[in-house]
């Protein structure tokens, strides 16, 4: 299984990855995790390669090889839509963070429903409102969990072993929090599931 | 025994804590930096961050000399700072054992180049050890040990970015029990005066020439057995992609790349029809093969520079391999674990590009914006700072390495002198300063030239995630210590013309800049505020009263992620905006609040 997360520098991409390589390991499967730190992470556009399954060699996926990409931001989206397989699924938020030198005049950014066109023609994507849930549940940095709890149901591993891994990772005054979005998150996609 | 998924560095860290290590030495720098983060917070080695790569290896081998097991970190980069101690230490060998890790950044994600330090190994005559995944980062960094003390001999554990910064499952243990041996003089050995010098390089190529012969019986090296159509040699994380891209070839991997396992490789070249190397950047391995006089696939398809991937190397070598009847062909059908597309989709065209930039309340923003629309000539450094070589800041002229700027800005200005009317000034942050810039600034105070050095002291190492530096008074196991000032130190070189200012008051910095840029004869301005993800400002965010902005796009010039624009006038983004006031104090109208 090939995921594929991305968005920009500071919106909490290594910790979903984080979480979800740690579930893909207490269920056993051999798993791989790669991204890069470092001068990307100052609010570029970031993304982190998880691959597991029996016996796992490349940490890095190919271009049109994600089973699942999760974007947090819609220009990150489109960005990263090319290492989709074709029969992979596309979740994102399409909540919006403008690049600087767009913030400052020097680049035009597509409009949105520009963006949706492109998105669309490759790919029927589903948009999950992270950020907005996140925001409602007091926190907009624990957007990174209510798009974990979304992906979660399209991934083959329980409910509870996410939560397990939350408890673990997390430092333990936002568990509380975390778990609220996880279960959020799962809600925006499954509701009959949770 | 337990399993954890650990990133190379994490790995390296283990290992070394694992192997009963002592003490461990670095200089911050992507991706090496979480190794000496991780092994600190393990109480029975003693870390340090030192001020920089030399001094970190200088500390672990003189560890080493006194019976200690010693361990020196660093980006690649920062070997070619400490490679006068490396070539050194070959020389005088490792009573404590002794390893080195370079960690090495094919595709530049974080560096100015990508240099293949397998070579470093070669020059000096170390041995590389060269990990695939984190399991391996572990177990050579034990086995690294051992060999070192084995042989007498430091060892180069040589990682890259992909085994850096990869979690990969990991099986840990228990800490062994070790003693430091205690200093015992060997003056011979220790002491590199010529006369003693000539005879431990006899001895370093006796030692050598033994490890030429363990190379070839190693468990380091060895054979996956798979067809013997084709045979591919290969190192690092390029097996990974290889044995992505060709799940049923015969494969050489190499876990020890110098010395050069030759026999080896002549036997398993004679078993398979075809043979092909598979290694990252510089043709290393292959031209030790060629050297043998074997016929070899290499860099005459793969390419020379950026990091390889399972699809480039799948593309790279598909039509010489089926050209030959290999085993191209069957990629996908054993034991390959993704399926790679013949032609990779193309990614959607143009999309503004989401370069990294400075963070909201970045005291960076104030000290660029007062040297905008000036006639200089600046030379940059390494750092958070160096993105103000972009718009809208363009700080700098010049990027080249730790130090780099105010040697240059002195250079430029003794073969410029009356000819160029513009200024010239350095730009270097506090921790480059102590690693590298001090001995620039001594030079520029001797040899007097007409440069404005500015430290932008921010009170931590802020680029390679926040690491304390002889300046903040805290060590990196986060002790209390001195603080060193670079003020004292700028006036302990003669200089007169020092200044210190908060780069939070804008228009304040500027005018120090314009009466310090006056001035003939070096001068130092320090613009000291603590980086806000250190400092975590929080205030109330700003607000621009569009009845009174007038859109002049005054404040945009701070490249502050938290402004932009909306219908005509400048706006504020509120979750962004950490308050900071920098953008209020530039306003020309007053309309930020």
């Amino acid at each position: 299984m090939n995921v594929l997360v991305c968005g920009v520098g500071g919106q909490g991409v290594l910790l979903f990855t984080g979480l979800l390589s740690q579930v893909a390991l207490s269920a056993g499967r051999d798993v791989k995790k790669s991204e890069v730190h470092g001068m990307a992470q100052r609010g570029g556009s970031v993304s982190s390669h998880v691959r597991f399954g029996e016996r796992v060699y490349s940490p890095l996926i190919e271009p049109g090889a994600a089973e699942l990409i999760v974007a947090f931001e819609r220009l990150e989206a489109v960005r990263y839509a090319h290492y989709l397989h074709p029969a992979g699924r596309m979740l994102y938020d399409p909540h919006r963070i403008d690049p600087l030198p767009v913030q400052i005049g020097l680049a035009e950014r597509p409009t949105d429903a520009a963006l949706e066109a492109r998105l669309a023609a490759r790919t029927p994507a589903l948009a999950v409102e992270a950020f907005a849930k996140a925001r409602e549940l007091g926190n907009p940095r624990v957007q990174n969990v209510v798009m974990l709890g979304a992906a979660s149901s399209f991934l083959e591993f329980p409910a509870d072993h996410y939560r397990e891994a939350i408890r673990e990772l997390v430092k333990p005054k936002f568990v509380e929090l975390n778990l609220r979005a996880f279960d959020a998150g799962r809600a925006l996609v499954a509701p009959a599931a949770v | 025994m337990e399993k954890q998924l650990l990133s190379g560095d994490e790995a390296i860290a283990r290992g070394a804590w694992e192997a009963g290590c002592h003490v461990a030495a670095a200089y911050p720098g992507t991706p090496s930096t979480e190794i000496l983060e991780n092994l600190a917070t393990y109480e029975e080695v003693y870390c340090e961050w030192s001020t920089n790569e030399k001094v970190a290896l200088e500390v672990a081998l003189g560890a080493s000399i006194c019976g200690a097991r010693a361990l020196a970190t660093m980006k690649h980069v920062g070997l070619n700072v400490a490679a006068d101690p490396f070539f050194s230490a070959a020389y005088i060998g490792a009573y404590g054992g002794l390893v080195i890790v370079s960690a090495d950044d094919p595709g530049m994600h974080s560096s100015q180049n990508e240099q293949d330090n397998r070579y470093y190994g070669m020059a000096a005559k170390v041995p590389v050890l060269s990990p695939s995944d984190s399991q391996e980062a572990l177990d050579f960094t034990k086995q690294g040990f051992d060999l070192s003390e084995q042989f007498d001999i430091p060892v180069l554990l040589r990682i890259t970015t992909r085994i850096a910064h990869s979690n990969t499952v990991v099986a840990v243990g228990p800490r062994e029990a070790r003693e430091v041996k205690g200093y015992d003089r060997q003056s011979t050995k220790t002491i590199l005066l010529p006369a003693f010098a000539r005879r431990r390089h006899v001895d370093l190529e006796g030692r050598i020439d033994r490890l030429r012969e363990y190379t070839e019986q190693t468990p380091l090296n060895r054979i996956e057995q798979g067809s013997a159509k084709l045979g591919i040699v290969c190192d690092g994380v390029a097996y990974q992609y290889a044995r992505e891209v060709f799940p049923d070839a015969s494969f050489l991997k190499l876990g020890m790349v110098h010395p050069f396992p030759a026999e080896r490789v002549r036997r398993f070249a004679a078993q398979v029809s075809e043979l092909i190397v598979i290694e990252e950047v510089d043709p290393f391995l292959e031209m030790q093969i060629r050297a043998l006089g074997l016929q070899v696939t290499g860099k005459d398809r793969l390419p020379r520079w950026d990091e390889l991937t399972p699809g480039v190397v799948q593309r790279a070598l598909a039509g010489a391999v089926a050209a030959s009847g290999g085993v191209a062909s069957e990629a996908g059908t054993a034991t390959a674990t993704m399926e790679l597309p013949a032609e990779p989709p193309t990614p959607e065209a143009d999309l503004p590009m989401r370069p990294p930039a400075l963070c909201a309340g970045c005291p960076h923003m104030g000290i660029f914006f007062a040297l905008q629309k000036r006639k200089v000539i600046i030379g940059g450094d390494i750092g958070c700072y160096t993105l103000g070589a972009l718009a809208p800041h363009e700080g700098m002229d010049t990027c080249i390495d730790m130090g780099a700027s105010i040697t240059f800005a002195h250079g430029a200005d003794k073969a410029l002198g009356e000819q160029d009317p513009r200024k010239r000034v350095a730009f270097i942050g506090d921790s480059t300063f102590f690693h590298s810039g001090m001995t620039g600034l001594v030079n520029v105070a001797y040899n007097q030239s007409d440069v404005l050095t500015i430290i932008a002291d921010n009170r931590t190492t802020g680029m390679t995630g926040h690491q304390e530096h002889p300046g903040t008074g805290k060590t990196l196991k986060g002790a209390p210590t001195d603080c060193v000032d670079p003020e004292a130190i700028a006036r302990a070189c003669g200089i007169e013309q020092v200044a210190t200012v908060d780069p939070y008051q804008v228009k304040e910095t500027r005018k120090v800049v314009s009466e310090l840029l006056a001035h003939d004869g070096p001068a130092v301005l320090i613009t000291k505020r603590a980086c806000a993800l250190v400092s975590r400002i929080r205030e109330t965010p700003k607000r621009v009263d569009p009845e009174i902005c007038i859109y002049c796009k005054t404040c945009l010039r701070l490249g502050c992620p938290a402004l932009t624009s909306r219908e005509g006038k400048a706006f504020i983004v509120d979750t962004v905006c950490v308050g900071c006031g920098m953008c209020a104090d530039v306003c020309p109208r007053g309309a930020i609040s």
